[in-house]
């Protein structure tokens, strides 16, 4: 039990040094590896409590995908030395700072409903449908309960993502003018006969090739 | 006193597997480039040892007493980091491998989704070191990695997902155990081939190596890098590719199952006969190698989004219907 009291603790402090130090570093990139190592902590908290499927989903969703694109955008923008503008002196104060205060209120007060005892399906949760059991796998009982009790829930999530995706490819999508392509049915259907042609040239006279 | 016995013997367990791991990394180094050379009707390296085989050996000797040069431009801390991480990550997959009924390190209930992110986070060693080097060559090298890497790795997952239909399970040992009458390989089979290409991919293998492009890059992502540090970077790679041809063999070559179950074959070890289908998966590594020229980098992710998601989404939902149709899903 002491080991994993000693365990909870590095993990949870590692987890809130590295959300401050996200939103502290000077350098974006430098945030953006403190976000990775937050988003790591975290997962090894979630294995912690038992919810290994959720751990290793965070660390392959989050870790494996959206912080390499977080890191792509980063670096390929080259706000790397911008200045952040956090703690700088009053001249560069930034306009961020409301709008942070707005979102993270906003989050605060979902935290409290969410921890204030409102439920989705009141009758489910009071059942207790989800007794943990040592028979049954973590992700076995994940499953029972997202394909049964909350499939709306799911398929509708499922949905936003994908209008999401389909927004995000019409709004970035333009049909560029004058773009040489090459059609790989073509190239690999190529037969000898088209391409060379044998021709008796003679000398001094040479030949005319038509192209 | 319990404690501290407790932590020995799981260093010890650690020790074991981490240590043969390690050694079978520099043989099959040696074993790449004697396959490399077969092909090409060369010697290969055949002086250190008996038939060359502790050249690797040496080749680290000489690694470990160069100098470790850091650019003065460097983000010093991420380029000391990214070698360490790459390696590291190379090597803590092998903790979930079995090689054998209840012979594994952490016999954990989501071990496949385990060695999917581990695999996926080691494109991080790849874009520190190449954002660190803080030079042209191998930023450009490490950018064409991430998206190689993020690409392929969705192409696996979804493979991935095909056979854990069949198994109903995450657990490695039960995706092994489920192959007890057929290997996947058989109903699966083009899924093994699109995961054997995948894998390449994954592992920045030629004819996927664009990465590391010499023609291109000079050397991707390790331009800046010399002495111990590249050769962390190397044998990660090559920790890597051991790793994923373990994958290979546990999700469609029936692990340690021997492949017939009969008398003299059951004698075996199943490490022994896990050991050989990794062998055998390297050597198609190393072939490929040898014989595939490199691939263009817009042909790369062509394959990878048109040809590959699409074809094996199919497949899960061929394999699902027929599951159903047929009542073979797995029950609890």
């Amino acid at each position: 039990m002491l080991a994993h009291a000693i365990f909870f603790y590095v993990f949870s402090i590692i987890a809130v040094i590295s959300a401050i130090m996200v939103t502290v570093s000077k350098n974006t990139v430098h945030s953006v590896f403190f976000l990775i190592l937050d988003f790591i902590s975290i997962s090894c908290l979630f294995i912690m409590i038992g919810a290994e499927f959720l751990g290793m989903i965070m660390l392959i969703v989050y870790v494996g995908a959206v912080a390499v694109l977080f890191l792509f955008v980063v670096m390929m923008l080259n706000v790397a030395q911008q200045k952040n503008q956090w703690f700088n002196s009053e001249a560069t104060s930034s306009g961020h700072i409301p709008v942070g205060l707005i979102i993270s209120t906003i989050i605060f007060f979902e935290l409290i409903i969410v921890v204030g005892g409102w439920k989705y399906k009141p009758e489910l949760s009071d059942q207790n449908t989800t007794q943990i059991s040592n028979e049954i796998s973590n992700t076995h009982s994940l499953g029972q309960i997202l394909y049964t009790d909350y499939i709306h829930i799911f398929q509708i999530s499922g949905m936003i993502l994908l209008i999401a995706m389909i927004g995000a490819i019409v709004l970035t999508y333009r049909r560029r003018e004058g773009v040489k392509t090459q059609s790989y049915l073509k190239q690999i259907s190529r037969e000898r006969s088209e391409g060379i042609e044998v021709l008796e040239v003679q000398s001094n006279k040479g030949v005319k090739i038509d192209d | 006193m319990e404690y501290i016995n407790l932590v020995f013997e799981e260093v010890y367990k650690i020790l074991f597997l981490l240590v043969p791991v390690l050694v079978s990394v520099a043989m099959i180094v040696w074993l790449d480039r004697r396959v490399w050379a077969f092909v090409q009707k060369r010697q290969g390296p055949n002086v250190v040892g008996p038939f060359g085989l502790l050249q690797s050996l040496a080749d680290a000797l000489k690694y470990i007493f160069k100098e470790i040069i850091i650019p003065a431009s460097s983000n010093k801390i991420i380029f000391i980091l990214a070698p360490i991480i790459t390696m590291t990550l190379a090597l803590i997959a092998w903790a979930v491998i079995p090689f054998g009924e209840g012979q594994v390190l952490a016999n954990i209930n989501v071990g496949i989704l385990y060695i999917f992110a581990v695999s996926s986070l080691g494109v991080y060693g790849i874009i520190m070191g190449g954002w660190a080097s803080n030079s042209k060559y191998p930023f450009l090298g490490s950018i064409r990695s991430a998206a190689q890497m993020v690409s392929y790795e969705v192409s696996i997952g979804i493979i991935i997902i095909n056979v854990l239909l069949c198994v109903g399970s995450l657990n490695l040992s039960d995706i092994v155990l489920a192959q007890q009458n057929i290997w996947f390989i058989i109903p699966l089979f083009p899924m093994f081939v699109i995961f054997f290409i995948s894998a390449l991919a994954e592992t920045n293998r030629p004819p996927f190596d664009l990465p590391e492009a010499e023609a291109e890059l000079v050397a991707g992502y390790q331009t800046e890098y010399s002495g111990m540090m590249y050769a962390m970077f190397w044998l990660g790679e090559y920790a890597n590719i051991l790793l994923m041809c373990a994958l290979g063999s546990i999700l469609f070559l029936g692990g340690w199952l021997s492949p017939i179950d009969i008398y003299p074959f059951n004698l075996i070890p199943g490490a022994i006969w896990l050991i050989l289908k990794i062998l055998l998966l390297f050597i198609l590594f190393a072939l490929v190698k040898a014989v595939v020229p490199r691939y263009r980098y817009d042909q790369l992710m062509r394959l990878g989004w048109k040809i590959f998601l699409p074809f094996s989404l199919t497949y899960v939902v061929l394999t699902a219907s027929y599951l159903f149709y047929f009542n073979l899903l797995p029950t609890l």
